[in-house]
């Protein structure tokens, strides 16, 4: 069974440890505008969400790459870009439907979560345990996440009828 | 030479002329002042006539980070907005959380300088190297909450941070505050009506620079080490977060140390209405962190329906809807004890609306404190306030925010501060304070040490400059009594000092709970590739220190002013555990000031300043 990156925002206090993690590995300097992982600070709902790839099965990215640069890592099973064959053009960060490839203007090439090579530093570095790397049967972790999401405005809407 | 943690640049905007320019970090000054609090001292020491006046355009206002600011050790967040402060006349080190210190940093300054006065509404835009001064014609009047939503519109970019100010500080309102994040203040001795009188309505910051560590491996091994101490300590670890500062409402009120009606007594009934317990257990809907904090002792709360419309308020209905900051232990004090309110849906609409309107709950809170002492002992009347103003009242609390605010009615008098409002009145002794500035929560009769920090403290009375509270009361790092003098000298001195080294280096204070500089000194000296021993940290304490209390000599204060009222010396605290207790000042003071190396007017001597480098 292959771990994956599950993130409880419940959790979440907003401190950004993740993100300067992130971007110490991607730099070598705390720079947040360079990590992978962000943060998404909801302040009128009390909700805050870190934010990145899943490495979801049907990896648009992948498909959508012209040079096929994205490959898939043997150990963890994360989609990788490989900078020898990244021509920059943007097209993957265009087919993620979660916005969680990016474009580095300094390298001028893709990036994206590669887990760590099997050791995420923003997991590590969260204080409150609203990142976690564990073994799981799917990656998709988000679709029981999107079905709570679905019922709750189902039942908003019903309410509003009701009303 | 450092090669991590500064930035080295400085950006300054002539609001007067609108010049812009981006300057060399004198390196000298930043090894021997460190950042934030002590390096602005110093720059603000250097650079302006301290009798100028404080609304007037010869102020300057230095928003400064720490060569720890942004960095991932815990509680990286900070900046300190240093200028002459509009309530207190004296130099004040304001400091504030959330995202905006870091975010300044990220864009390549370790601090702004602010200049002269726009000739209109204006506001500075920081995109990287890409600085402005834009129109603010169309903010002048909003909240901070609406100008940081058009601001960071205006800006494109999702993740500008804005620091603005509110009503408050446009009106002037002496204890106005700057506001970043929506709910994270620079808060205290009215920095907020300096910028008010520069026209400036907000500071927008994106960088996507990074901040670079001189030695990284010794930091990670540092920064790893501070953080599991911060997890394990009962304080940082488990009661900030669990309750936030208010879980000290008990814990004083049950010391008597709580002060209440404007320090008459020093217990409130019914006090755990406003704890950080019965917030926890009933209006708590998350915690929040600053940037970079593994505390994360931030209250989000939010008022169910029933209570949404307690109070009239009838202004922006919404904001009772969402979720708010707040309250803090202080806020819940001044609003809630220091005014008799136990309350805790009054003190959450009130704080949410100093948050919003930009004005400091303390300093508020207090003054509207003294203005119930002045109503119910006559000396204001109804014609005059327009309401009934008694202790303990929900309604006065949330309807005089508003006024004070806008300088509505009475709220024009509050918008004074209690020195200058008690004055007018013919009740100076009703101000509760030390330099113009209200004191915090803590009653320096019950807690001896509290009052010799308050009466020295150089930004007016001040929680933040030498908490002896945690030995006097909570033990850390070691129990002392906080009834005796004895040694309180020492302490206060060695906090006060210890205190600037912290706001020197951008980390927050309330780490020190559970760490002290003995875990700071690695980091900081692997942050930024300066060998600092721990003595010679204190010692730039020291002088941050005394260069700001030579700012205050030449700003016109002297000795005679490290006192406090007359109630705290003189009218023993009347019942609870602390009856009969006065702060006997007078035990303490010589000794302090000859552990300071003063005179006995309270003057640094020349031996004293040569011996940390400001002769």
């Amino acid at each position: 069974m292959a771990k994956s990156l599950r993130i409880i925002p419940e959790k979440c206090t907003g401190c950004m440890q993740c993100e300067l993690a992130c971007s110490w590995v991607q730099t070598g300097m705390f720079q947040p505008s360079r990590s992978l992982i962000r943060v998404n600070i909801f302040d009128e709902q009390a909700s805050y969400a870190p934010y990145t790839c899943f490495q979801c099965d049907e990896a648009w990215c992948m498909t959508a790459c012209p040079v096929n640069a994205i490959s898939i890592d043997a150990d963890t099973g994360a989609k990788v870009v490989g900078d020898a064959n990244c021509v920059g053009c943007g097209l993957c960060t265009i087919a993620c439907p979660f916005g969680t490839v990016f474009y580095n203007p300094d390298t001028q090439k893709a990036f994206k979560c590669d887990l760590c090579d099997g050791n995420p530093a923003c997991a590590v570095a969260c204080p409150t345990g609203a990142i976690e790397y564990t073994e799981s049967e799917s990656a998709d972790w988000l679709g029981g996440w999107a079905e709570k999401v679905n019922e709750s405005y189902l039942q908003s809407i019903e309410g509003g009828n009701a009303a | 030479m450092s090669n991590g943690g500064w930035t080295g640049t400085i950006l300054r905007v002539d609001l007067t002329t609108g010049r812009i320019s981006k300057e060399p970090l004198n390196m000298e000054w930043a090894e021997s002042f460190v950042g934030g609090r002590g390096l602005a001292a110093r720059y603000l020491y250097e650079e302006m006539d301290p009798a100028a006046d404080a609304l007037g355009p010869d102020n300057k206002m230095i928003f400064a980070t720490g060569p720890m600011t942004g960095t991932n050790a815990s509680t990286s967040s900070r900046y300190m907005v240093v200028t002459k402060g509009a309530l207190t006349n004296a130099i004040t080190t304001s400091n504030s959380g959330g995202h905006w210190g870091p975010e300044l940093k990220f864009a390549g300054y370790d601090m702004l300088i602010v200049e002269g006065r726009a000739p209109v509404p204006s506001y500075i835009s920081i995109c990287d190297g890409d600085v402005r001064i834009c129109s603010a014609e169309h903010l002048w009047g909003k909240t901070v909450w609406e100008t940081d939503d058009i601001v960071r519109e205006e800006s494109g970019q999702h993740d500008t941070v804005v620091t603005c100010i509110g009503p408050a500080g446009e009106n002037l309102v002496r204890f106005a505050a700057i506001v970043n994040d929506r709910h994270r203040a620079a808060g205290r001795s009215g920095v907020g009506a300096v910028m008010g009188s520069k026209n400036l309505k907000a500071i927008a910051v994106r960088g996507t620079g990074g901040v670079p560590i001189a030695d990284p491996q010794k930091f990670m091994s540092a920064m790893w080490e501070m953080k599991s101490k911060l997890v394990e300590h009962p304080v940082t670890g488990e009661g900030l977060a669990a309750y936030g500062t208010a879980v000290l409402v008990n814990i004083i009120n049950e010391s008597g140390a709580l002060p209440t009606n404007n320090h008459q007594v020093s217990q409130l009934e019914g006090a755990d209405n406003i704890s950080g317990e019965t917030l926890a257990d009933t209006r708590l809907v998350a915690n929040k962190a600053c940037f970079g904090c593994t505390i994360a002792c931030g209250r989000v709360s939010q008022l169910p329906g029933e209570a949404q419309d307690k109070f009239t308020v009838t202004t922006r209905p919404h904001n009772w809807k969402i979720a708010v900051e707040g309250p803090e232990y202080e806020n819940a004090w001044a609003m809630g004890a220091d005014c008799g309110i136990n309350d805790l849906d009054a003190l959450i609409k009130a704080n949410a609306m100093c948050n919003e309107l930009g004005m400091d709950p303390i300093s508020f809170g207090a003054t509207l404190a003294a203005a119930m002492e002045l109503y119910e002992s006559g000396a204001v009347t109804d014609e005059q306030t327009g309401m009934q103003l008694n202790f303990g009242s929900g309604e006065a609390l949330v309807a005089m925010t508003e006024k004070a605010a806008y300088r509505e009615g009475f709220g024009d008098e509050l918008a004074e501060g209690s020195k200058r409002m008690t004055a007018k009145f013919d009740r100076p002794e009703f101000f509760m304070g030390v330099r113009g500035q209200e004191f915090p929560a803590y009653d320096a009769r019950a807690i001896q040490g509290m009052g010799l920090g308050y009466a020295t403290s150089n930004r007016g009375a001040c929680h933040l400059k030498s908490y002896t509270v945690a030995p006097e009361i909570l033990g850390i790092p070691e129990k002392m009594d906080p009834a005796v003098t004895e040694g309180k000298a020492e302490i206060t001195k060695i906090f006060q000092d210890a205190t600037c080294t912290v706001d020197a280096s951008g980390l927050c204070l309330f780490l020190t709970f559970g760490v002290g500089l003995d875990e700071i000194q690695p980091q900081l000296e692997a942050v930024t590739g300066i060998s600092y021993t721990v003595p010679e940290l204190l010692e730039v304490g020291e002088r941050v220190w005394n260069i700001e209390r030579m700012w205050n000599q030449r700003a016109g204060f002297t000795g005679k002013d490290d006192t406090l009222p007359k109630r705290l010396l003189e009218d023993p605290i009347p019942d609870g555990p602390t009856k009969g207790e006065v702060n006997r000042l007078g035990e303490m003071l010589p000794e302090y000031y000859e552990l300071r190396g003063w005179n006995a007017e309270g003057e640094p001597t020349k031996e004293k300043l040569a011996s940390l480098g400001l002769a």
